[in-house]
């Protein structure tokens, strides 16, 4: 009996070190399911297989390995479509397994066919139709090398269900060799000079921090440029926890709902140094006031970024770490004391605050949570103000703890990732910080959750409403608000025990500390519900069209809004 | 202003779906795109015609490089080079004006392929200004018909050699 396309994929996969594949099965894989019973690699059942590409997005981001996901043609393979793109607007190295309907069914429009490389292609950084089982070995090799070097993305393999039952005599593969793919990861080393000449002149200098840092793993480096050349720090939402915010250098996050002091010193700076970022929308607002005074270098992997968005003094493609490495062996020491001095002034006059009495404020709730778990759990996020309460109030003290859908904003993300995030890390805090609405897109992963024996705290803001919608209604729409009130949520504390997890309440000021103490401590599965008035803001913001310094800070339109 | 791109690929099925697709996603206009293999039958080069400032060409030919299967791409605008498209016309032609329709293909150097009888097909070959040229030159007697082939361009003397330089 020889070996079939379905055992030399698992075979592949195990050649990938890959122990773990998020899925849910059909018709369509039935023989890899097959295969996969006689290898050592588990295999997570998962309640929508949306969540399984998210689990396997979570995994990665936590190891910087490529997550694995698996589903069934058709109606398995579209119930992808959002996790992927979520994976790929944030860069995140997964490969996804779909089967196929058989090879001479595909086009008639068969039962459960769909064409998945077609629907995926402007969402994964590559995807393969596999016609022969012959030629899983390449694809399998080229798959994962494609998705976790460069800029990493998703990478889809879709397999024929006949492929991945015929026999495949063809050997694993040794070499790769793709010569239409071969990243640049030397940095050109003139541009280098001369953004070395920029950093040199600099009096107002600020570093802008993205994923790509976190990706590349140089946040060495980028302490390490940052304190010798005496340079202030802000980071995108993507990367937070890139260089550690007790540091006076670092400002906090940029951007739409970033703090002022980093606003403002962006505005005011002479030099900007763009380190993996892509200078998205939500950072820059209006791009024609983004940086006003700033000379910019950016530096990334991606040669598509530099120039998209803005136009940049000194490009510089390559592996950040590279780069940062070779320029930190010509950097001089500096100190930039007025610059500094003028930073603490403006966090003196405009600090990131929020109402500060004696009624529960989810900000006082993220702030607590920072301070119990010393920064240092790994949280996730869905999407909405939660989201920005985490990002703006937990100081995140190392790379790779904050997982949120940066590129998309795709609600029903967090608690997945936080599965797949726990599962990487077992001994890690996984702390998922989610809305009433966001929660409700993936709650039934709690099943998951809880047959995986996850420890996991799912922190859950409870305004009975789609708060950052309400809150673009708000200021958009004259406060008319429509589709974003909640009448029917569940009675969480109770949902938890159905999943056999610890239902925790939080209702008053008071219950914060000890409530989320013993949430930290229980080391089970649990949600914590924790009741927000719908009236609350995530401030600042910078309105649509408006430059960085002109966003509306705290104390603005709460009081007046109780209708 | 047009540029005139040329890109060599991995002769593989899906490859011109991805790029077309590049196009449509990002806004871009395709002018012109010929495809069809080289001397090495396993790559495949595409001639891309595309209208665009400096800064939208900049940002087709990164996205283009990105693609996998994208071996090589140059921006040949600048550079010298011959380039040819084919056209094939149907023209209007009675025993009246048969005459003076084979005097202006004599002098395009083009050729009569058929003949019916109310019409004649002709096929030409040339840079874009040629074909414009006959286009315009027929267009009197009543076209009804006219197919023309993307443009292929080839760069002059200096080798433009696959997957190098
Ligand atoms: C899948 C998806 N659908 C819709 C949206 C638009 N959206 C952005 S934030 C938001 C509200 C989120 O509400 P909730 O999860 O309760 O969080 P809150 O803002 O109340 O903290 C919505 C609907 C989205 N980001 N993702």
């Amino acid at each position: 009996m020889g070996t079939t396309g379905a055992q030399r994929l698992i075979k592949c996969l195990q050649d990938e070190n890959v122990t773990t594949i998020y899925g849910y099965p059909g018709g369509a894989v039935l023989p890899i399911y097959d295969a996969l019973l006689d290898s050592d690699i588990k295999h997570v059942l998962v309640r929508n297989e949306q969540a399984a590409v998210h689990m396997a997005n979570g995994y990665a981001r936590v190891t910087g390995n490529p997550g694995v996901c698996m589903a069934t043609s058709g109606p398995g393979a579209t119930n992808l479509v959002t996790g992927i793109a979520t994976a790929y607007m944030d860069s995140v190295p997964v490969v996804i397994i779909t089967g196929q309907v058989a090879t001479s069914m595909v086009g008639t429009d068969a039962f459960q066919e769909v064409d998945i490389t077609g629907i995926t292609m402007p969402i994964t950084k590559h995807n393969y139709l596999v016609k022969k089982a012959d030629e899983l070995p390449k694809v399998m090799k080229e798959a994962f090398h494609i998705a976790r070097t460069g800029r990493p993305g998703p990478v889809l393999i879709d397999i024929p269900k006949d492929v991945a039952a015929a026999l495949c005599s063809a050997k694993p593969l040794e070499q790769l060799d793709m010569r239409g793919y071969k990243p640049n990861y030397q940095g050109h080393p003139q541009q280098i000079n001369r953004a070395l000449a920029l950093i040199k002149q600099a009096k107002r200098p600020v570093i802008y921090v993205g994923g790509g840092v976190i990706n590349s793993g140089s946040t060495e480096e980028l302490l390490e440029l940052a304190r010798r050349a005496h340079i202030p720090v802000t980071t995108t939402l993507m990367g937070l926890g890139s260089f550690p915010e007790d540091s006076e250098l670092s400002l906090g996050m940029l951007g739409l709902h970033g703090t002022p002091v980093a606003n403002y010193a962006v505005t005011e700076a002479d030099l900007l140094i763009g380190l993996g970022v892509r200078f998205d929308d939500r950072v820059t607002s209006a791009v024609e006031k983004f940086a006003p005074k700033a000379k910019i270098i950016h530096l990334d992997i991606d040669p598509a970024e530099i120039g998209k968005n803005v136009s940049v003094d000194v490009p510089i493609v390559g592996d950040l770490r590279l780069v940062l490495t070779g320029m930190l062996e010509k950097l001089e020491e500096k100190k930039h004391p007025e610059w500094l001095e003028r930073i603490k002034e403006l966090r003196r006059e405009h600090p990131l605050q929020y109402g500060n009495d004696s009624k529960l404020r989810p900000q006082y709730v993220m702030q607590k949570l920072g301070e119990i778990t010393n920064n240092r759990a790994i949280v996730t996020t869905d999407v909405g103000q939660h989201q920005m309460w985490a990002a703006q109030f937990y100081r995140f003290a190392r790379p790779r703890s904050f997982l949120t859908s940066g590129g998309l904003g795709t609600m029903g993300y967090g608690f997945p990732a936080a599965i797949g995030a726990q599962m990487a890390d077992p001994d890690a805090l996984v702390i998922s910080v989610t809305g009433d609405g966001s929660f409700q897109m993936s709650m039934a992963e709690l099943a998951t959750a809880r047959e995986q024996n996850l420890p996991i705290k799912v922190l859950l803001f409870n305004n009975s409403s789609l708060g950052l919608v309400r809150q673009l209604q708000h200021f958009y729409c004259d406060r008319r608000y429509t589709a974003v009130d909640f009448t029917g949520n569940p009675d969480f504390v109770n949902l938890a025990r159905c999943y056999d997890a610890v239902g925790l309440k939080i209702e008053t000021k008071d219950q914060v500390e000890p409530i989320l103490t013993e949430a930290v401590n229980n080391g089970r599965l649990t949600i914590i519900e924790v009741i927000v008035d719908q009236r609350e803001l995530v401030l600042p913001m910078v309105p649509n069209a408006r430059g960085l310094d002109e966003m509306v800070q705290f104390p603005f339109g709460e009081e007046d809004d109780c209708e | 202003m047009k540029h005139t791109l040329a890109v060599l690929v991995e002769n593989r099925p899906g490859v011109l779906t991805r790029i077309a697709g590049l196009f449509a996603r990002r806004g871009y206009n395709i002018e012109s795109l010929a495809v069809g293999h080289t001397e090495d039958p396993e790559i495949s080069r595409i001639t891309i015609v595309v209208d665009g400032d400096d800064r939208v060409i900049e940002q087709v030919t990164k996205q283009l490089h990105k693609l996998v299967e994208v071996i090589k791409l140059s921006d040949i605008t600048q550079d010298q080079f011959v380039d040819r498209e084919l056209v094939l016309v149907k023209v209007n032609a009675d025993p009246n004006t048969r005459a003076e329709i084979m005097q202006i293909v004599d002098i395009f150097r083009a050729r009569i392929v058929d003949i019916g009888r109310d019409s004649l097909i002709i096929e030409a070959t040339g840079d874009s200004g040629k074909i414009s040229a006959i286009e315009t030159s027929l267009r009197p007697f009543g076209l009804r018909e006219v197919v023309r082939t993307g443009k292929i361009a080839m760069v002059r003397g200096a080798k433009f050699k696959n997957g190098q330089g």
